[in-house]
């Protein structure tokens, strides 16, 4: 009876129940999706994990195993430890460049964190002229190319005497356009006005206010900044490369610096990789989710 | 009294001054380190400028003329464009069907979420790392199991097109899941009754892919394919690892535009000058890949559009 049936007719006909069984005969909505489906998807996640484990197959092995066998063996050896301690005690920095990666990293986070969410309060929430028009700005500001501004920011780092200093990674990335427009968008709707006025009623100051009111609410959205900008800034390379160069590198600088040296010992350097990817796995396992959830948010506002 | 008044004047100049106060660290930090650079390329562009040595004598468009003339200009510009194309156009299709079975009520959906966006969390220089080991031409494993199949390794160094597939494959294996997560997302805000009038109307699984869902994503591919043109044609990190010399190869095969910009001006010459004329030429071919972009998705709509009315 119901075969020829949309669900929301079957809705008002027979029921919630009737519409979901109408729908799961349609459409895969509600229906489990057949075999094959989950058997492309376990291709898909091979492709995505085997590099991976590839990896890790390597960097515990060494040099000549990895000669012979091109194609290596579906166990790990157990040379992996080792490997990671000749990584990171080789010549190339690997402590400094680990506890730089670390500072700018959490730096950077915490930065476009405050800093976003403050700009995104003042778009959200508060009433001043030509709001509209600078958040446009803002918004465009997005589609410039700013790594084609190397040549003079590299200039002005070197008046200010920042190259190979950290400082000349984290300031320009303090805070960023996309930052601004994902606290702005999160904080229109999680915030009531109500909030806000009930704080400045009781006399507090405009930024006792943001802080007290509107940091709170922005918790959800600000932790998913914070992830974004770390892996971000973890995985940044161009500008620190050219900056920061071989005496003060972060990870993926000293990473460079290990293919250039070490070019002919393969686990070595797929160790290297383990240590300099193994943080971020584990930050991914942990909240990878929310990771998941704040690209598919981004998506529906953007 | 008059201390009351003092206090309200203060409180309005709060309310007043407040708003613009919180948003001028974007603005302030975005002059210095992001407007005042791009123009300040145009400026350093039109002079002799050395790395060390500092600015020079105003010499005009010389450094375009310069560059332009160079055989490593047209180079860099095919590798980068063959490249991007390479990266986006299998990577966009590849995730639209990666999201078309996430969008059906799978099991652990989260697992299989988090399973295809595991590789944006590696860097792009341990990618490149990494794929540099299974392209490499010796001992390599694309190659290895090319051989134990029977056929002949595949110079993926040698030949500019084989290099090219093998630095997008770096690309498209990082941000693959990450897009795919972003139609997903898409694919979900199209309501469950459309798909069910179009099954009601006969049509098949294909059908409904092609009819309904891909027309209705067009406004998140429109997004995707113009962040990945302004990020893609910057590209530098996986060519530039894809040797241990990180020049783009002996015959400059897989040099992009960066990796060009970062050679005249860190490299041998320490040109300032030509560095800035590079990045300004590639800063308008980024804008007119955006206009065309721009006029090519609309001629699209409107077709479409039209199509959607018969």
């Amino acid at each position: 009876m119901y075969n020829q049936m949309s669900s929301p007719m079957a809705q008002q006909l027979a029921g919630k129940g009737a519409a979901r069984a109408v729908r799961r005969r349609l459409h895969g909505v509600d229906k489990r999706p057949s075999w094959r489906t989950y058997l492309v998807l376990a291709l898909v996640l091979l492709v995505s994990i085997y590099p991976l484990y590839f990896t890790i197959l390597l960097g515990s092995s060494d040099a000549t195993t990895i000669a012979r066998n091109p194609i290596p063996s579906l166990i790990p050896e157990g040379n992996l430890w080792d490997n990671m301690v000749r990584a990171v005690q080789s010549d190339i920095k690997f402590w400094t460049a680990l506890l730089n990666s670390v500072i700018v990293a959490c730096v950077t986070a915490a930065s476009v964190v405050f800093f976003a969410t403050l700009a995104g309060y003042s778009f959200a929430k508060l009433r001043f002229r030509g709001s509209g028009g600078l958040l446009v700005f803002v918004i465009a500001t997005m589609a410039i190319p700013t790594q084609l501004s190397v040549v003079p920011l590299f200039i002005l780092m070197a008046k200010l005497d920042w190259v190979g200093k950290l400082q000349a990674v984290i300031v320009p990335g303090m805070v960023t356009a996309f930052g601004v427009f994902w606290m702005t968008q999160y904080l229109r709707e999680a915030l009531p006005f109500e909030l806000i006025e009930a704080a400045r009623v009781d006399g507090a100051s405009m930024i006792r206010t943001f802080w007290s009111v509107a940091l709170p609410a922005a918790r959800p959205a600000a932790a998913m900044l914070a992830l974004f900008t770390f892996v971000a800034s973890w995985t940044n390379f161009f500008w620190p490369f050219i900056i920061l160069g071989s005496t003060n590198p972060t990870l993926p600088v000293s990473l460079q610096l290990l293919q250039a040296s070490y070019f002919k010992d393969y686990s070595l350097i797929m160790a290297g990789v383990v240590v300099a990817t193994l943080p971020l796995v584990l930050v991914f396992i942990a909240a990878g989710r929310h990771l998941v959830s704040g690209i598919m948010q981004g998506a529906v506002k953007g | 009294m008059n201390q009351l008044t003092w206090r309200q004047r203060l409180s309005r100049a709060d309310v007043k001054a407040s708003p613009y106060l919180y948003i001028s660290p974007f603005f302030i930090l975005f002059f210095i380190v992001g407007l005042f650079p791009l123009l300040y390329t145009a400026w350093v562009s039109v002079h002799q400028w050395h790395l060390i040595g500092g600015q020079g004598d105003l010499v005009g468009l010389t450094n375009y003329v310069d560059v332009l003339q160079q055989p490593n200009f047209y180079k860099a510009l095919r590798n980068t464009f063959s490249i991007f194309l390479l990266s986006s156009v299998p990577q966009v299709i590849a995730a639209i069907v990666i999201a078309y079975m996430l969008d059906t009520n799978l099991r652990a959906k989260t697992f299989w979420r988090m399973g295809v966006l595991l590789p944006y969390v590696v860097a792009p220089v341990a990618v490149s790392l990494i794929f540099a080991k299974i392209f490499a031409d010796q001992s390599g494993l694309v190659n290895a199991v090319i051989e134990s199949l029977g056929g002949t390794g595949i110079g993926w160094h040698a030949d500019p097109f084989a290099s090219h597939v093998a630095i997008a494959t770096m690309v498209n294996f990082r941000w693959t899941g990450y897009n795919a997560l972003i139609f997903l997302a898409a694919m979900q805000a199209i309501p469950r009754e459309i798909y069910e009038a179009a099954i009601v109307d006969g049509a098949s699984r294909w059908r409904t892919f092609f009819s309904v869902t891909v027309p209705m994503l067009r406004p998140t591919v429109i997004f995707v394919v113009i962040t990945s043109t302004i990020g893609g044609l910057q590209i530098f990190d996986e060519p530039r690892m894809f040797d241990t010399l990180g020049q783009g190869g002996p015959d400059r095969q897989w040099m992009t535009l960066t990796m060009y910009i970062y050679e005249l001006g860190w490299g041998a010459q320490k040109n300032f000058g030509r560095a800035a004329a590079v990045s300004w030429l590639l800063f308008l071919i980024i804008v007119a890949m955006g206009l065309v972009n721009f006029a090519i998705t609309r001629s699209i709509s409107s077709t479409a559009g039209k199509k959607g009315r018969r």
